[in-house]
């Protein structure tokens, strides 16, 4: 038997980057994977992809800051599936620059995406998680969000934030055996990171001890174990995986 | 099955409590030994079984049996 097989597992921000990766090794395991995000095209594009692996996967589009239209969503999959097992906040955004240029509505949108975002669908999830007894949350952090970064002050508030969100949820829904832990991305190749002058990621790269960029699949990895039964004792608990980047 | 029955009924599912400790006087959390995420999927249940929405701050009153069977009672005459 597949490590997740017959899981119903919801991941944020899917379409492409490390959220597509999580969701492409999930449904390897076994899983269903329900890709959540805001472009139609780029979600069935994603959809297919895995679908033409011959694994399972289905698509929906969605903010996750709006909490009516996630709220609608995770009712329609708990319909069709009867539950929902896993459920990953990756989506996310950035919006760099010094704080003292920073505008304010580039604060709210970062911390809206990232933050509430993950609030947002943690509380909708919950509903589903806490009337089966179990569960697995996992909340796409940041080295970031454990060091601060010149220039991100939003992304790094925000990555913080779900650090604490992932302990305090924890310990609310320890009793309804529901786990919840937060990974912490170092550096990532990705179209995200992919924006970044190459002197930066030179920079980068001499300060990692194992003195390379992470794979998305790096991060998809240890999404499997978290999410499976090997894990059952881990809740609460922010994994790092950097390279020995911040230790 | 009227109200009072329904809601008994499902009390007694959702805490795991014997009927006869389901008393119009008795509180969720300190007779029926309810924590506060209990009460919370107590409402829950309410708003399903009988399709309403109960706002916050309603169901911030609702902390005995009897409090909770008056207000089910007026929402749904
Ligand atoms: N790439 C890295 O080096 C790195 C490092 C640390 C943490 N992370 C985190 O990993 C996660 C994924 O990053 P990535 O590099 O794959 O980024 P990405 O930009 O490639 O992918 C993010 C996805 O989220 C979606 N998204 C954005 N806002 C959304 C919203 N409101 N509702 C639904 N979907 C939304 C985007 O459309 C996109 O498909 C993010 O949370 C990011 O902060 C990335």
């Amino acid at each position: 038997m597949k490590r997740l097989e017959d899981k119903v597992a919801i991941i944020t921000g899917a379409a492409r980057g490390i959220g597509f990766s999580i969701a492409e090794m999930l449904s390897k395991h076994g899983a269903t994977s329900i890709i959540i995000d805001l472009n139609k095209e780029a979600v069935d594009a994603a959809v297919q992809q895995i679908d033409d692996l011959g694994n399972r996967a289905i698509g929906f589009i969605a903010d996750v800051t709006n909490s009516d239209e996630v709220a609608s969503i995770f009712k329609e999959i708990h319909k069709k599936f009867g539950k929902i097992d896993i459920l990953i906040n990756n989506a996310g955004i950035t919006k760099d620059g010094l704080l003292m240029k920073m505008k304010e509505s580039d604060w709210d949108a970062v911390m809206n995406v990232n933050l509430k975002g993950t609030f947002i669908c943690t509380q909708k999830v919950c509903r589903y998680m806490m009337k089966s007894r179990s569960g697995v949350i996992l909340n796409i952090a940041s080295v970031v969000g454990i060091m601060g970064n010149a220039g991100q002050a939003n992304y790094a508030a925000s990555k913080g934030g779900i650090i604490a969100l992932t302990k305090s949820s924890a310990k609310e829904f320890a009793s309804r055996n529901i786990r919840v832990n937060a990974i912490a991305p170092g550096f990532i190749k990705t179209e995200m990171t992919d924006k970044l002058p190459q002197e930066v990621i030179d920079n980068y790269s001499d300060a990692i001890p194992l003195s390379r960029m992470g794979t998305a699949k790096d991060i998809a990895n240890l999404c499997i174990f978290l999410a499976s039964e090997e894990a059952s004792y881990i809740t609460g608990q922010t994994i790092q995986v950097d390279g020995g980047l911040i230790m | 099955m009227d109200i009072k029955t329904k809601v008994t009924n499902l009390i007694v599912e959702e805490l795991g409590v014997e009927i006869g400790e389901v008393t119009l006087e008795a509180s969720f959390i300190e007779d029926l030994g309810a924590d506060s995420l209990d009460t919370v999927e107590l409402i829950m249940k309410f708003e399903e079984e009988f399709d309403i929405d109960i706002a916050d701050d309603d169901a911030e009153g609702l902390t005995t049996v009897g409090k909770a069977i008056e207000y089910l009672e007026k929402q749904l005459s």
